[in-house]
């Protein structure tokens, strides 16, 4: 993996990673997207090329859900994670949770290891066997293993957090499986002086780049660009930092303006089992007027195609978009997939939602790069929180 | 009439491969309709579809007629437009005794018009379909019923041209009344014909001499679809014996299960065998699938994960449909021959196999039994 930042607009950037035998670099800030056994939940591999290119070539794969009846010695014989999903040119990021089914169980994780709770029951994850498994399964990238805590943990447990995290770090770096850059994790919950304390124990060693976990676990939204910005300040800027837990339009935003590199796509995955669809407009200003506004089943984000309101509409989800779904398919077609249960309505929804959301990620990095990001900023947030006043209004 | 069977393009006895011009596609028989009963096939998308080359989808009249409703479908310019499924669509009612679950008075007429809406290019007639595993009176009344509705089908029937309405031959196993029931709907010079009520739950040898005696009396230049069969065999059996057509969920709902047809039958990925199993479901196949993943992977999917059945589905169908292909059938005939069976004069009896896993019974009724409890829901 090769990773340089290229420009800068105020604290976000742009930057390009070189991984494995991906076509060519891919530009950050990006998305990884979530899958579910190295897939995602719903884009078969042949439709997984109809999405934008090569923004689509990250993917964010956790070890746990292997367990449910494939051994990570298997993954080995098969010749590794890229050989066993034929992704053979696609960036593989391995997060050993995801934020889905395998989330951290805190209050069961020891000085020995990290504990989960998966479709398996709750399984203790040591440094070992995670090493173990990474060296399987072989991934491009792989954070290293981290003892997350929620918010409301005491300063002493979250100390104890940022301490085995440390350790855990030495354990793997020592461990030392072949192949793949590893990604410092960096824990410490909603205190300020933990995180800084991680983030500098992490950077004394060498690691590849950085994996900011802790978020979304209870932390209070508005707290979250001071930590950002504490732990930014300590990383070498050289080095990308990839984030978990920041998953809304708004918090991607606010991780890029700290100058976060790497999301996954968890969102869109809630987004699609929820029926809905991303509609808040693409525009190059971040402009979040040209909504149509009282739009039932909409949030001035997404649409829920289960409204009735869609049964017979018999335009594309989004009009200029250039998706499979947009291309071939009506909302009233997807709402009907939707009230008779079939799986085609998540297939095209995901293809939809994962699209936008790339499309979404571009605009930025193009803000980023005329240097304009902190106006995309604002007015993507001022132009929608002006909206819903509009809309509590007119309601 | 717009259906027929132009240019027979190979024929051997009396299997054959044709040419059948609907509306919306030319196809090329034998062939395999996959199911879509809401109008989608499960877990694929229409791509896909006629990517594994997939000729006609076959949905379910009174599924469709209750959602998304078949005027919606009218006013989308009909379910073609509204799933986007360029190539052929055929509608059927699932017979009568699902229909009457919907009480309606005028059920005959009222499906035609529906079917009519939903624009499919090719429409059945109702039928009252008995079990066959039934006896007596009750397969008489059956077939007298599917006879009369018939006419009262044909006057209901107002897009004759772009919309095929196929006669459905009834009569259980019963060679007398299935004459009369051949008989009467020849009468009427249909464009296509279906040989319903098998595929029920009856045996094998009773099953293929209905086959053999519905494909010899119907018309050489129309095509024959025979309702419900799906089994890789029972469609090697009927493309020998004449027929073009055949219909069945059994490759999407088994592979739902996780169930992989396969050619020395199937291979069950959920078996913990499959875990370590690092071959390809099928070396021989070249789908997608088979390209590039293992059993071993398939495995930890199957029956947990959406994608299992989409993988699963999308192999199971393109070898399904690349079973009843090919321009000659004499392959067909010749496979007969390899399993020692003597078909050419359809009087030698047919021994029935033992195929493992063998059972068409289950198709038939368990679709049925899915739209019941669909319908119950609504
Ligand atoms: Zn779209
Ligand atoms: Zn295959």
């Amino acid at each position: 993996m090769k990773f340089s930042a290229k420009a800068w607009s105020s604290g976000a950037r742009v930057g390009a990673i070189e991984i494995g035998s991906c076509p060519g670099p891919i530009e950050t800030p990006a998305l990884l997207l979530s899958t579910r056994k190295g897939l995602p939940y719903f884009i078969s591999p042949d439709l997984l090329s109809s999405l934008p290119s090569p923004d689509c070539y990250l993917l964010q794969v956790s070890p746990l859900h292997f367990l449910e009846g494939l051994s990570t010695s298997t993954i080995s014989k098969i010749g590794g994670l890229h050989r066993m999903l034929s992704l053979h040119d696609y960036g593989i990021a391995s997060v050993i949770r995801d934020s889905i089914q395998c989330l951290p169980e805190a209050s069961a994780s020891s000085k020995l290891g990290a504990s989960f709770e998966t479709p398996c029951g709750r399984l203790l994850i040591k440094p070992k066997d995670y090493v173990e498994m990474i060296s399987h399964m072989r991934p491009n990238i792989w954070a290293a293993l981290a003892d997350e805590v929620p918010a409301w943990v005491s300063k002493k447990r979250n100390r104890t957090s940022v301490d085995r995290t440390v350790r855990w770090l030495d354990d793997c770096l020592a461990l030392n499986p072949a192949g793949g850059c590893v990604f410092g994790a960096i824990v410490g919950g909603p205190d300020l002086e933990e995180r800084k304390r991680c983030a500098e124990e992490v950077a004394k060693r060498n690691v590849s780049g950085y994996w900011i976990g802790g978020f979304g676990l209870g932390d209070n939204i508005s707290e979250r660009p001071a930590i950002l910005t504490g732990i930014m300040d300590i990383l070498p800027v050289e080095k990308p930092r990839m984030v978990c837990g920041l998953e809304l339009p708004e918090e991607v935003l606010q991780g890029i303006a700290a100058g976060i590199d790497l999301f996954n796509s968890t969102y869109i995955y809630t987004l699609t089992i929820g029926g809905f669809a991303l509609t808040f407009p693409l525009d190059k200003h971040g402009n979040q007027f040209n909504l149509q506004l009282n739009q039932i089943g909409s949030d001035l984000t997404k649409i829920n195609l289960r409204a009735t309101i869609y049964r017979k509409d018999m335009s594309p989800i989004v009009g200029n978009c250039t998706c499979y779904t947009c291309q071939n398919h009506t909302k009233a077609y997807i709402n009907h997939l939707l009230n008779v249960h079939e799986m085609l309505a998540q297939i095209l929804l995901e293809i939809h939602n994962t699209h936008h959301y790339l499309m979404f990620f571009r605009l930025i990095r193009e803000a980023i790069k005329e240097g304009r990001f902190e106006q995309f900023r604002q007015t993507f947030m001022e132009s929608r929180r002006e909206h819903l006043k509009g809309e509590a209004v007119s309601a | 009439m717009f259906c027929f069977l132009s240019q027979v393009l190979g024929r051997f006895n009396r299997a054959r491969a044709a040419r059948l011009a609907l509306p919306h596609h030319v196809c090329q028989t034998p062939l395999f309709m996959p199911v879509g009963t809401q109008g989608t096939i499960k877990g694929l998308t229409t791509n896909q579809l006629e990517e594994i080359g997939c000729q006609i989808i076959l949905g379910n009249t009174y599924h469709l007629a209750l959602r998304p409703t078949s005027e919606l479908l009218d006013e989308a310019g009909g379910l073609h437009k509204f799933m986007n499924w360029p190539r052929a669509l055929l509608t059927d009612s699932g017979g009568f005794q699902m229909v009457s679950l919907l009480h309606l008075a005028d059920i005959t007429e009222k499906g035609v018009t529906f079917q009519n809406r939903i624009g499919a290019d090719i429409i059945m007639a109702l039928d009252d379909v008995v079990k066959t595993t039934i006896t007596g009176p009750r397969i008489e009344e059956a077939m007298y019923r599917t006879l009369r509705w018939i006419d009262r089908c044909i006057a209901a029937h107002e897009r004759p041209h772009d919309q095929n309405l196929f006669g459905i031959v009834q009569g259980g196993l019963d060679p007398i009344l299935r004459d009369i029931c051949v008989r009467g709907l020849v009468d009427r010079n249909l464009p296509g014909y279906a040989i319903g009520g098998l595929a029920g739950g009856e045996d094998k040898d009773s099953f293929w001499r209905v086959v053999a005696q519905c494909t010899a009396a119907l018309p050489e230049d129309k095509p024959r679809y025979v309702m419900g069969v799906g089994y890789p065999l029972d469609i090697v059996v009927c493309s020998a014996l004449g027929a073009d057509m055949y219909d069945c969920v059994y490759p999407t709902r088994t592979a739902r299960f996780g169930t992989a047809l396969v050619p020395e039958g199937v291979l069950k990925l959920k078996h913990r065998a499959m875990a370590d199993d690092t071959r390809p479901i099928d070396p021989t196949c070249s789908c997608m699938v088979c390209k590039n993943y293992t059993r071993a992977y398939i495995h930890c999917l199957v029956t947990k994960d959406a994608m299992g059945s989409q993988l699963l589905s999308y192999h199971n169908l393109y070898y399904i449909m690349q079973f009843p292909k090919g321009d000659v059938p004499e392959w067909v005939c010749n496979a007969m021959e390899v399993a020692g069976i003597d078909i050419s004069s359809c009087c030698a009896p047919f021994s029935s196999q033992s195929h493992q896993e063998y059972n068409s019974k289950k198709c038939f009724t368990e679709e049925i039994d899915e739209m019941e409890v669909e319908l119950e829901r609504l």
